[in-house]
């Protein structure tokens, strides 16, 4: 199995996610580096992603939207505020308008990723976000996409029951 | 209720966190209105720093959350919204699960797309 554990804290509005790979440090670096690459798993798919904007450096912008099965669009952006190849990256990630703007009356979230090597050959991905509230989260994970995160919780309560 | 999706070992926290007569009269004082620790305090024969323990136990078990304003802190046993926060971060978790996978199928793609060149 890929991923190794997840921890969410719902008062400090928090989730870590550990994840392997058996692939060099370089080549999952690549798939956050290369536009092309992301657009193929950011989105889930049924809400596949368009990477319209991409500075991927520190300070760099990134704009995408996902697009829905009815047409539905869902913008988002990060800010990259730290990049060290080909082993951390951390962006504020948040919900856009209409036109791809960030909006700013909704806050956004801080995601921190790290890859490590663990040993030769394979690679450990720590993802951390951070949410600032949880109105600002139940907005970004229904917007646009409600019926795609419809499908995936019910798999969230077989894992639990 | 919570026992319903939580993992086994938050379960245990629940539990853990229920088996004491003053931490079950927090929540229950706490889920009427907020108050302050230091109120808390002043309620049972013990401690300040007994009662901030007993309030961490409950805070790990998800049962009252805690929050800031200058110098103190309100504790309010707040379960909706722990509960809403939950579920919202189990979608997340999902969607990350799902970029996982398809990151994974990436890396497989473009390895065979190499190979074959």
């Amino acid at each position: 199995m890929t991923v190794s554990s997840v921890v969410t804290d719902p008062v400090a509005l928090t989730m870590t996610l550990v994840a392997d790979f058996n692939e060099s440090v370089d080549r999952v670096w690549e798939l956050w580096r290369n536009p092309r690459l992301l657009e193929r798993w950011w989105g889930p798919p049924t809400y596949p992603a368009t990477m319209t904007l991409f500075e991927f450096e520190p300070g760099g912008d990134v704009r995408y939207f996902m697009s829905g099965p009815a047409g539905e669009i869902a913008p988002g952006w990060w800010h990259l505020t730290l990049i060290e190849a080909p082993h951390r990256i951390e962006f504020d990630n948040g919900v856009a308008d209409d036109t791809g703007s960030p909006r700013k009356d909704l806050p956004s979230m801080k995601v921190r990723v790290a890859l490590s090597e663990e040993t030769p050959g394979t690679t450990r991905m720590v993802i951390e976000t951070l949410f600032p509230s949880t109105e600002a989260m139940e907005t970004f994970l229904t917007m646009g996409m409600k019926e795609g995160l419809t499908g995936a919780v019910s798999q969230m309560d077989v894992l639990f029951t | 209720m919570v026992v319903d999706y939580l993992p086994s070992e938050q379960t245990d926290k629940l539990f853990h966190a229920l088996s004491d007569a003053t931490r079950r009269d927090i929540v229950e004082r706490t889920l009427q209105r907020e108050y302050t620790v230091s109120a808390l305090a002043r309620l049972y024969p013990m401690s300040f720093a007994a009662v901030q323990k007993h309030v961490a136990v409950l805070e790990r078990a998800e049962l009252v959350a805690k929050r800031r304003q200058g110098r103190e802190q309100f504790v309010r046993s707040d379960v909706a919204t722990v509960q809403r926060a939950q579920r919202l971060l189990d979608h997340y978790e999902d969607l990350w699960r799902g970029r996982i996978d398809r990151m994974r199928k990436v890396l497989e793609d473009e390895e065979s797309k190499g190979s074959g060149r």
